[in-house]
């Protein structure tokens, strides 16, 4: 045994043993422990390789800035990589894998690369796979990503729920240690509306591993003290295992809570992780602080790790990191891990002190190398041994595991992450949190302090001072006396020279110091530059724990400050935040919501197949027996409005009410044609333009009434065309006197079309709707048989006979029944927008495949829908600017093949016969295409230069996708009935 | 990941449910030269610090709102329903 758990003591519950695997293997552990500290208790000390090459690592931290113990958690869909097992809670059935390695953690094939590690350094793959370039596609980088990396992910879907929510408080604590709690504690005795948050399972930060006596008892039994006055108050919120990733502006705070990610079944009821937004109108920063490592030869063993972290395994986990315990030190903690060990029956095997001299406390007994270094580790899967150099002689010392105690640095990275840099102190050798404002402040070590009372008193007075500045009146905390503490001052050592080993800065991603000297050396000098070309600081750990001795080597390579180095950027998140928080609810088909037309379910049984259009689901063909594709379906749709009747869904179009004394004049304004004239019980065909002069979207707007309009989108533009109008009331013309709502939901409409339609409608409607009564463009309120009001517009998009009816959006469905019912013996058929399209390329109406954001009216042919003569409307003014009125624009034409067998597709481009195809000889391109059930061949619309003047020309259709020319005749775009007969009957 | 605004109608409310429509930038009359309106429509200063833009209420109350920022500490100095803006700078005028 070399790691194991001690008899008592602690904060694990030991009547409470969990079992869980690692590698396959069965493990128990305790209630209490981390996978780590369970590990260690089972003399587990190797957890995984390292990324570059496969070096044997175990835990170097017991925090959140782990670089190494990175397993694999979970099974099936839940698996999860990458998990750092020093913060992973353990629970009952566990599982847990290595990572990066094969065929199995203890023998590993991939540590060939240490080997080849001369030549593996920094640069080495932008320089050696340089050519050819396309074997970095197929051959390097799969090899590579194979070779290099962290855990696998599992190709199956989540089965778990996330959510998001949003809290509110007056005062925002991140981190429950000493400084946090007490800071909480103060300001919730005041009245304060307390958050504190902290990434742990159970609160008390460093409480839990620090051997002192607080009022009369164990830190950690303070810690219960403070936390159950804490829950017992109402204006605090406790949050565990929330950890605060992000500071955004205006004081709002991300952080996701680990609601199940300790349980083997998580609830399906509930969600695993929850990411909160935190508004706050005040923060504390209590994050603590991070021990250094220091960069020595070989400091990666196994079985090498921060005093800190020995403590916290030796006084919260009760596990002894090792039986005979090597300490490396610049500084007080060192000494500390050794007294704490020493005073349970740990053996140190020496205390190697880089200073000359210093006033800690030696435990009894044991030898102190002042001056010392150690400059290699021994041993291949864990640390058996290290030499120990002093004044020139070198000695080698037994031991099985290493405490190395670098010093401190605060953890700022909340603070640093809206474009303030942390502050380098001469003073505490260390970079220390930016001033940013009055709202948000560091206590406790995160601001430097070195003691633990320094810390309780520190919380609590910048609590008091927020309470009182929100207007509280300020208590008094009461800090008992601290006995027990240590001087935790260090003299800063970031490298020792001589190293015979590779001596790592960055454990995760392999960077040793050799490899700053490359960056360096090449030029890559700015710490940013340093970073990404040694890759110093990325990965899941984002340097955590060894950018600050990535800053220092660097600043004594160059013989300058820290200071005059900085750091990298902070950005959030603090630790990785998993996808599936982030999209909370939003996934598959709740990633966005759908929108189905109150004629759905009339669809529906009519044995709709829809397509989705946006959020909608439209009806796209309604295919009868017999059909054998959607073209049987549409063609016979299509033939049979044009001999007899049909009936569509338009309940997605944008409907718009207008009302208001000055409504007419706004409409005026908001399309290039005049709406100023039109009389009550009208509709008229609108163009809005864009301020640019471009189409913008088009529509029929109908008079119901003197000061009461009723505005249709397209279904594409309904939001647009509404927000379009909500600007131009409330920014350009507010003094008009106008007012409008969105009622596109509240309407089912529906298109009656064919040479039937009247006769069909006659049998719905009580009104008169003769020709006569309600001609072309007739727009009024009329009775439906049975009473109910509906909305009534003859217009056709079609041009066929045809009307569209509105009613109230529940009573759709029925009235649909109704109609398909009374058009039985007349042939009526569902339709859907398949046939409705080719209907429209049949007549030449356009849609926004023409009104691509690049045409004008006059390049749609509706050059005289331009009110010219109206002193304002939007677009008129830079509608006759250079270039819109050339005479080479491209101009809506029609096109239909020479021979009539032939096909082509929406999107191929127009070329002169004989013309190559480049840039310059392009003449236009086909906008939409559709089957001509009604002519028997192909046709299309285009857009064509001067398009107009060249009605016969034979010109080319040429499809570089698809890999096809066809010839053409250029035509009118209107195909069908160009008198519009069928429409005024 | 968030931030702030404080819609005179809505109270304050997190900025996904606005959209940003731009600078505010007053229409010309209707007789104003091209040269005005190519101004309007195409030319942004984009300062770097305080700015006025637009921003729509779309997931609120629908109204334009002049947020007066700093684009670069997201400092917000004034939020004003866009019809009174418009009326106070008729006033100005």
């Amino acid at each position: 045994m070399t790691s194991y758990r001690l008899d008592s003591g602690g904060l694990v519950n030991r009547s409470y043993a969990l079992t869980f695997s690692f590698d396959g293997k069965s493990f128990k552990g305790l209630d209490g422990d981390t996978v780590a500290s369970a590990l260690l208790a089972n003399d587990q000390m190797l957890m995984g390789r390292s990324f570059k090459y496969h070096r044997p690592r175990g835990p170097v931290t017991a925090g959140s800035s782990e670089p190494n113990a990175l397993v694999t958690i979970g099974s099936g869909a839940r698996n999860e990589p990458n998990v750092r097992a020093t913060v992973a809670e353990l629970y009952a059935g566990l599982t847990a894998v290595s990572q990066n390695r094969w065929p199995s953690l203890s023998f590993d094939m991939g540590s060939v690369n240490s080997l080849l590690s001369p030549l593996l350094g920094a640069g080495f793959y932008y320089k050696t796979f340089m050519w050819p370039a396309k074997f970095w596609e197929w051959v390097y980088e799969p090899v590579i990503r194979r070779a290099a990396g962290l855990g696998k992910m599992v190709m199956e879907a989540d089965p778990d729920r996330y959510e998001k929510s949003w809290a509110h408080c007056d005062l925002l604590v991140v981190g429950a240690g000493p400084a946090g709690l007490m800071a909480a504690l103060t300001a919730a005795r005041s009245g304060v509306r307390v958050i504190l948050a902290d990434e742990g399972f159970r609160f008390g930060g460093s409480l839990l591993s620090e051997n002192l006596n607080i009022g009369g008892v164990s830190a950690a039994d303070y810690a219960t003290g403070l936390i159950a006055e804490l829950a017992s108050l109402p204006n605090v919120t406790l949050m565990p295992r929330t950890t605060v990733f992000g500071w955004y502006d205006d004081m709002v705070f991300g952080a996701v809570e680990r609601v199940q990610k300790h349980v083997a079944s998580p609830s399906p009821d509930l969600a695993v992780e929850r990411l909160w937004r935190i508004v706050a109108k005040r923060a504390i920063l209590a994050s603590g602080a991070e021990e250094r490592p220091l960069v020595f030869g070989g400091n990666d063993k196994p079985g090498v790790m921060t005093a800190g972290a020995v403590r916290t395994y030796l006084n919260r986990y009760s596990v002894a990191v090792g039986s005979k315990v090597a300490v490396f030190t610049n500084g007080g903690s060192g000494y500390r891990t050794a007294a704490d060990l020493a005073a349970r029956g740990v053996e140190i095997a020496a205390i190697v002190d880089a200073r000359a001299a210093s006033e800690d406390v030696v435990p009894a007994g044991v030898r102190v190398i002042r001056n010392g270094a150690v400059v290699a580790t021994k041993g291949r899967k864990r640390i058996d041994g290290l030499v120990v150099e002093r004044a020139g002689f070198q000695e080698e010392i037994s031991c099985d595991a290493l405490a190395m105690a670098g010093g401190w640095s605060p953890i700022v990275h909340l603070m640093c992450q809206r474009g303030q840099k942390p502050v380098w102190s001469e003073e505490k050798q260390a970079f220390m949190a930016p001033d940013v404002g009055s709202a948000f402040v560091a206590a406790g070590s995160a601001a430097g302090t070195d003691t633990v009372s320094a810390a309780l008193r520190d919380g609590a007075a910048k609590a008091s001072a927020f309470a009182r500045d929100l207007g509280f009146a300020a208590y008094e905390a009461n800090i008992p006396d601290v006995e027990g503490e240590y001087d935790a001052s260090f003299a800063p050592l970031w490298y020792v020279p001589g190293a015979k080993d590779k001596a790592f800065v960055d454990f995760q991603n392999d960077v040793h110091v050799s490899d700053l000297g490359i960056a360096q050396r090449e030029a890559f000098r700015h710490i940013e530059h340093t970073k990404r070309y040694t890759t110093a600081g990325m990965a899941t750990d984002q340097g955590k724990l060894g950018n600050v001795n990535t800053i220092g080597i660097v600043a004594g390579m160059r013989g300058v400050s820290p200071a005059e180095i900085g750091t990298t950027t902070f950005r959030p998140f603090y630790t990785p935040v998993s996808f599936g928080a982030l999209a909370g609810a939003s996934r598959g088909e709740h990633a966005a919501p759908t929108r189905t037309s109150p004629l759905h379910g009339w669809a529906k049984k009519n044995g709709a197949t829809f397509v989705e259009a946006g959020l909608w689901y439209r009806s796209s063909w309604f295919p009868k027996e017999g059909e054998k594709t959607w073209r049987d379906s549409v063609d016979r749709e299509v033939r049979n409005v044009r001999e007899n009747a049909g009936l569509c869904d338009v309940s997605t179009l944008g409907k718009i009410e207008i009302f208001g004394a000055n409504a007419g004049e706004f409409l005026d304004r908001i399309y290039s044609n005049g709406f100023l004239k039109l009389p009550v019980g009208k509709a008229r065909y609108g163009l809005m333009l864009r301020e640019d002069g471009m189409v913008f979207d088009d529509g029929t707007t109908s008079r119901l009434g003197p000061n009461h309009y009723v505005l249709t989108t397209t279904t594409a533009y309904a939001t647009e065309v509404m927000t379009h109008l909500e600007f131009a009331s409330q920014t350009l013309w507010p003094d008009l006197d106008v007012c409008f709502t969105s009622v596109s939901d509240q309407w089912a409409q529906m298109s009656l079309a064919g040479p039937k339609a009247r006769a069909i409608m006659s049998r719905i409607v009580e009104d008169d709707i003769s020709d006569a009564a309600f001609p072309f463009l007739a727009a009024r309120t009329v009775t439906l048989r049975g009473g109910l009001a509906a909305r009534l517009f003859r217009i056709s998009f079609s041009g066929e006979l045809a009307y569209e009816l509105a009613v109230p959006a529940g009573y759709g469905e029925a009235v649909a029944d109704a109609i398909m019912e009374a058009g039985r013996e007349d042939g009526i058929c569902a339709y859907g927008v398949e046939a409705l399209n080719v209907l429209r390329v049949e007549k030449g109406f356009v849609t926004h495949s023409e009104i691509d954001g690049r045409a004008t009216a006059d390049d749609l042919g509706y050059g005289k829908m331009m009110g010219m003569n109206k002193p304002d409307f939007i677009g008129k003014h830079l509608s006759t600017r250079f270039g819109l009125t050339a005479a080479d624009r491209l101009q809506l034409v029609g096109l239909k093949p020479i021979e009539a067998d032939k096909e082509f597709k929406a999107g191929a481009h127009l070329l002169k016969e004989n013309a190559a195809p480049s840039m310059a000889s392009d003449q236009g391109f086909v906008s939409s295409v559709c089957y001509s059930p009604t002519l028997g061949h192909y046709i299309g619309l285009a857009m064509l230069k001067s398009g107009r003047e060249r009605i016969g020309e034979r010109i080319i259709v040429w499809d570089g996708l698809r890999n096809s020319e066809v010839p053409a005749e250029v035509c009118a775009p209107v195909f069908v009935d160009p008198g519009n007969t069928k429409l005024n009957v | 990941m968030a931030s702030l605004i404080s819609c005179p109608h809505c109270g304050t409310r997190p900025k996904e449910e606005f959209s940003i429509r731009g600078a505010v930038v007053a229409r010309p009359q209707p007789g104003a030269k091209e040269d005005a309106w190519y101004r309007y429509v195409f030319i942004r200063d984009n300062p770097k610090g305080r700015y006025q833009e637009y921003w729509h209420h779309a997931a609120g109350c629908r109204r334009f709102l002049v947020v007066d920022r700093d684009n670069l500490t997201h400092e917000v100095f004034a939020v004003t329903d866009a019809t009174e803006f418009a009326k106070n700078a008729e006033v100005a005028r």
